[in-house]
């Protein structure tokens, strides 16, 4: 059973947006992780990189599997998560705490269309 | 139908088709429709035994003229050791596939990571993939690895001092990838480098492709290309002949990010064309955009040391309709082939094939204007074992008549010009007997 | 066989001052090339390994001993046809007539290689049932990605820029998707039925003026003949598109079926699969690609063409400004050539027919002697191969992996595995047809007790394989961690 956390934004590629203020904090669920494996590299955008929302911004590997990554939402990218450059694995410790790109928002609205909690858990059947 | 390839007896047959829950071999195909059923025999010769095919292709082959060849165009005829061809002949390497179950095909990922090693030495770059299939379609693999590197740049410049015939494949691949190629224009036989320089400075250039030796086997100065590149986020992609990276700058040095080439000038055989092997180096950096095969060292579960396919999370089985290669195989016993040659060779070796080649062109070279019926193309410019000469000859006329005496004279390059290759397989003598066949073909010609 | 001191890397053997080579004198040493601008030389020579020949042959002869060949033992990994590779074959692709010659030399100085591959072009079409074949690609992903530049380049020169989509199987090679993507055109996948074959209600709402073509192998990847092939391929041409034969399966359609006969328009042959040719660990192959009638002008620059004059023939080569331009240096992998021309010429017509039916009850054979043991999700028969989805008993905890990591130590190669997608424990099994009732007996056999294994002692399957030159391998860390050459190790180990 994956983990869940409330109060965040779900897409349904399986990313989440955890928001504070004008930022957004992208990465993937838990329940990515679990289907992915061992995460061994995590390419991410550059900062001041622009994202869109549906679009890619980069991928997470594992050994047997490549998965785009694509934003939730628009925006500009302010950082990147560069814990992630030498060790991948966080992602499979805590993908929630682990977030891969925090992004200036641009459209706040694009938020509405994304996911409660409770709709991505019943999304992905849990 | 006793047959030497088909094991099967009448009496296994029978056992196997009832096992099978059938009762003839062609009610194994009742699920095609008969109207989809080949209803003749193949238009082809019958079978035939191992006396006759040795003969077929024995009768087939006295209509190839063999030829002492100065040809070389990015082809180089250089001595091939015999140790090779024989190590090759096991079939251990020869009959086995891709190495996907790693605990039984350490053979196979052994000699790809010394073959990776190896290249990544010879072109000064970090890392090598498993090898692709030749040289021009690995400098198709450069371009289109710039372009998805550069995410949203669809423009590739190449000097016009590129091999035409990689030039051709890179621009087949470009024209099904939307890719727009642009020449970098040649001044005196190497590229422009103020016409490289206008055409970055409209920032939309995904990578730039030149060569070295290039087609005119000269060996170009590109101090500071690779700085003019970077500084407009395009990526240097270098088009090299193998062998000459033993003692010219190396792709590294040059400040390239990707060394491509064909490894048949590491003493691999014409073939007529093929099978060659291509390579593909870059940088760490961009390990994870690079195409085609990797191996990498591991542990196995006892900890020993062992090799296994690695990255494959890129690669087109994987990716499937986002992959940006659909490259599966590398040309891995050709892999082989340059492996063990560079381990016979070492760095001494491939020095005194390049330094032989050197002197005999340079002699040929000044043979040939010392006639008084050449002269150098860029007479100013350095050249390793390969060079342009110019004259009033007919060249199709020369060409004949060297044919006729089992030369190969070199390639036209334009209607007065012949790009001649020398190597170390000719002797000081081999190159005297073009030079008279020249000046006879000359004296005829005034004769008439 | 394993001694330690040949499990070293070549550059472990390398010791200052050895040589493996002998060169000619130089006589034309007047001319130096240290004479050549400093600035234009390499700094330091490349580390490669100084060693003796002796040490290179034997470090490569036990090197050869760690790996599992066709000739090694039974190699039955599906879709990948591990048949035989003649000795014959090799002996005449060594012919010095051929091997010496130049690809640039005046082709009326190559007459005999060209005449090898016109005749493995016609051999091809004639088998193939289309009209003409380039041997150009350098391999079957190669052929097909020079397939589906003919296929979109059909379209282009028409005008017609808008068809841009192919639409392909689920349960389609990998390499489908990825050479249309690197061809410029957008994959549109099409279901299975619950027995793997083409969906055709799913296909039809897709047909619309933006289908350039449909890629299929048939038998498909499970080995079920495609039956409504003759439907779907009508249905694709009516709407404008072609239909896109990939060749990896075409073995058990010799002597049975034509590409060209049951609607396929353009097609790719892997050599090494069907025409014996070795694989080589992963090449050179060859992968040519036939057309029929009113695509020829669209083959990859040069064709070899011949030419009937009043009292003799010759070949020639000709480059066209219709085609779709070059994808190779020159005429793809000629050595592969002359091993395939061989093959088709020692088989023959009488012979090549019965490769179909032989490798079909090959696979059927076994397949029906162990679904007892092994879950077999199709019934009925198949072609040259076919799939189970793991032991019958998933109790165990033994997955389709484990099994195969298993018949490592009995001296079989493992069947493709966790391909294709459509079910979880894929194990497909493709034995060809010059495999001995003795050898396929052997292998049931062992597949039977390892299925007993699993039951009796779990564990001991799942840490297979214990009796192979290493164990099961890190390949997390090999991807977490690269290191891809022996400088990398070297500094790893300090």
């Amino acid at each position: 059973m994956s983990k869940i956390i409330d109060g965040l934004y779900y897409s349904e590629s399986h990313e989440y947006v955890k928001v504070e203020g004008d930022f957004g904090f992208i990465g993937i669920t838990d329940f990515a992780q679990h289907e992915l494996g061992n995460v061994v590299y995590v390419d991410m955008p550059e900062v001041d990189d622009e994202v869109t929302a549906g679009e890619e911004f980069g991928a997470v590997e594992s050994v047997k599997a490549a998965s785009d990554l694509m934003s939730p939402v628009s925006g500009t990218v302010v950082e990147v998560n560069e814990a992630l450059e030498d060790e991948p694995g966080l992602i499979n410790k805590d993908a929630f705490e682990n977030w891969i790109i925090k992004v200036e928002l641009s459209d706040k609205s694009e938020l509405d269309g994304l996911m409660d909690a409770a709709a991505y858990k019943d999304m992905i059947g849990e | 139908m006793s047959y030497k390839f088909f094991p099967h007896t009448d009496e296994e047959m029978r056992a196997m088709l009832a096992t099978a829950g059938v009762k003839s071999l062609d009610d194994l195909y009742q699920d095609v429709p008969q109207e989809l059923q080949l209803k003749k025999e193949y238009e082809l010769p019958e079978s035939m035994s191992e006396i006759e095919v040795r003969r077929f292709f024995d009768e087939l082959g006295m209509y190839n003229i063999p030829m002492r060849s100065f040809l070389g165009a990015g082809f180089y005829d250089h001595y091939s050791p015999a140790v090779v061809q024989d190590i090759l002949k096991r079939s251990e390497f020869l009959t086995a596939y891709t190495p996907y179950q790693a605990e039984i095909s350490q053979g196979t990922l052994q000699y790809i990571f010394e073959y990776q090693s190896m290249m990544a030495e010879l072109t000064g770059m970090e890392v090598s993939n498993a090898s692709m299939y030749d040289g021009t379609t690995a400098t198709a693999e450069a371009m289109m690895m710039a372009v998805s590197n550069a995410k949203k740049r669809k423009r590739v410049l190449v000097s016009e001092t590129i091999s035409p015939y990689v030039l051709r494949v890179v621009k087949t691949y470009a024209k099904y990838q939307g890719i727009q190629i642009d020449m970098i224009p040649a001044k005196g036989g190497v590229m422009d480098h103020d016409a490289l320089k206008v055409e970055l400075e409209k920032d939309d250039v995904a990578g730039v492709i030149v060569a070295t030796p290039n087609f005119y086997g000269i060996l170009e100065d590109y101090t500071g290309v690779a700085e003019m590149c970077h500084e407009h986020k395009a990526l240097l992609i270098m088009n090299c002949v193998a062998t000459a990276l033993s003692v010219v700058k190396s792709p590294a040095e040059w400040g390239a990010d990707i060394a491509v080439g064909d490894g048949q000038s590491l003493g691999i055989p014409l073939n007529y064309g093929g099978p060659y092997v291509g390579f593909l180096c870059t940088t760490k950096k961009l390990i994870r955009k690079m195409p085609g095969r990797i191996v990498g060292a591991t542990k196995d579960a006892d900890g020993k040391r062992a090799f296994v396919l690695t990255l494959q999370a890129r690669e087109q089985h994987i990716r499937r309709e986002k992959a940006t290669s659909n490259i599966c195989s590398n040309q891995s016993l050709m892999a082989l082939y340059v492996t063990i040659y560079m381990g016979l060779m070492g760095a001494k070796g491939l020095k005194e094939v390049n330094s032989i080649s050197y002197s005999n062109a340079h002699y040929l070279a000044e043979s040939l204007v010392n006639t008084g019926l050449f002269e150098m193309a860029y007479p100013d410019k350095p050249f390793l074992n390969e060079f342009a000469v110019k004259t009033k000859l007919n060249i199709d006329e020369l060409q004949e008549y060297c044919n006729d005496e089992y030369l190969q004279c070199g390639l036209k390059i334009a209607d007065d010009t012949l790009l001649i290759a020398v190597t170390e397989t000719y002797s000081r003598e081999d190159c005297d007997d073009l030079v008279d066949a020249c000046v006879t073909f000359s004296e005829e010609k005034e004769g008439k | 066989m394993n001694n330690t001191f040949y499990g070293k890397l070549i550059f472990e053997l390398s010791q200052n001052g050895r040589q493996g080579y002998s060169l000619p004198e130089n006589r034309c040493a007047e001319y130096k090339m240290s004479d050549l601008p400093k600035g234009l030389m390499r700094e330091n020579a490349p580390l490669l390994p100084e060693v003796d020949e002796l040490s290179v042959v034997r470090h490569y002869t036990n090197m050869s001993n760690n790996n599992f060949g066709v000739d090694t033992g039974f190699y039955p990994l599906g879709s990948c046809t591990m048949k035989y590779n003649p000795k014959i074959n090799e002996e005449i692709a060594a012919h010095r007539e051929f091997t010496g010659l130049h690809p640039l030399q005046n082709p009326e100085t190559t007459q005999g290689a060209l005449a090898v591959y016109y005749l493995l072009q016609t051999s091809l079409a004639e088998i193939s049932g289309l009209k003409e074949f380039t041997l150009n690609p350098y391999a079957g992903a190669h052929g097909e990605l020079t397939g589906l530049m003919i296929l979109r380049g059909y379209h282009l020169e028409r005008g017609d820029v808008k068809r841009t989509k192919v639409i392909i199987p689920d349960s389609a090679h990998g390499t489908n998707p990825a050479s249309s993507a690197v061809c410029g055109l957008d994959v549109v996948v099409v279901k299975s039925r619950p027995d793997g074959t083409v969906d055709v209600d799913d296909l039809r709402p897709l047909l619309d003026d933006t289908v350039a073509g449909m890629m299929m192998t048939n038998p498909n990847t499970l080995g079920i003949f495609e039956q409504n092939i003759g439907v779907i391929a009508k249905a694709v041409h009516d709407a404008g598109g072609l239909m896109y034969y990939d060749g990896a399966n075409l073995n058990p359609m010799l002597g049975k079926v034509r590409p060209g006969d049951i609607g396929f328009d353009i097609m790719h042959i892997n050599l090494h699969k069907t025409f014996s040719t070795p694989h080589g660990g992963g090449g050179p192959g060859s992968g040519p690609v036939g057309v029929r009638e009113g695509l020829e002008h669209l083959l990859p620059n040069p064709r070899v063409v011949k030419v009937e004059e009043e009292d003799y023939e010759y070949f020639k080569l000709e480059c066209s400004d219709k085609s779709i331009g070059s994808i190779s240096g020159h005429l793809g992998n000629f050595g592969v050539m002359m091993r395939a021309l061989a093959y088709i010429r020692t088989l023959g017509r009488d012979q090549l027919k019965w490769v179909g039916p032989l490798a079909t009850l090959n696979a059927n054979y076994i397949k029906e002697s162990l679904k007892d043991v092994y879950e077999l999700p199709i019934s009925g028969v198949c072609k040259h191969e076919f799939v189970y989805d793991g032991l019958k008993d998933k109790s165990t905890g033994v997955t389709t992996l484990d099994v195969a990591k298993r018949l490592l130590d009995y001296g079989f190669h493992a069947p493709t595995i966790y391909f294709p997608l459509l079910f979880h424990e894929a194990l497909m099994v493709e034995p060809t047809e010059n495999e001995s009732k003795q050898t396929l007996d052997e292998f049931i056999r062992i597949m039977r007790v390892i299925a007993q294994e699993a039951k009796d002692d779990p564990e001991m399957v799942k840490t297979a394989p214990h009796n192979t030159p290493v164990r099961r391998l890190d390949d997390t860390q090999a991807a977490l961690h690269p290191i891809v050459t022996w400088r990398e190790l070297v500094a790893e180990n300090q």
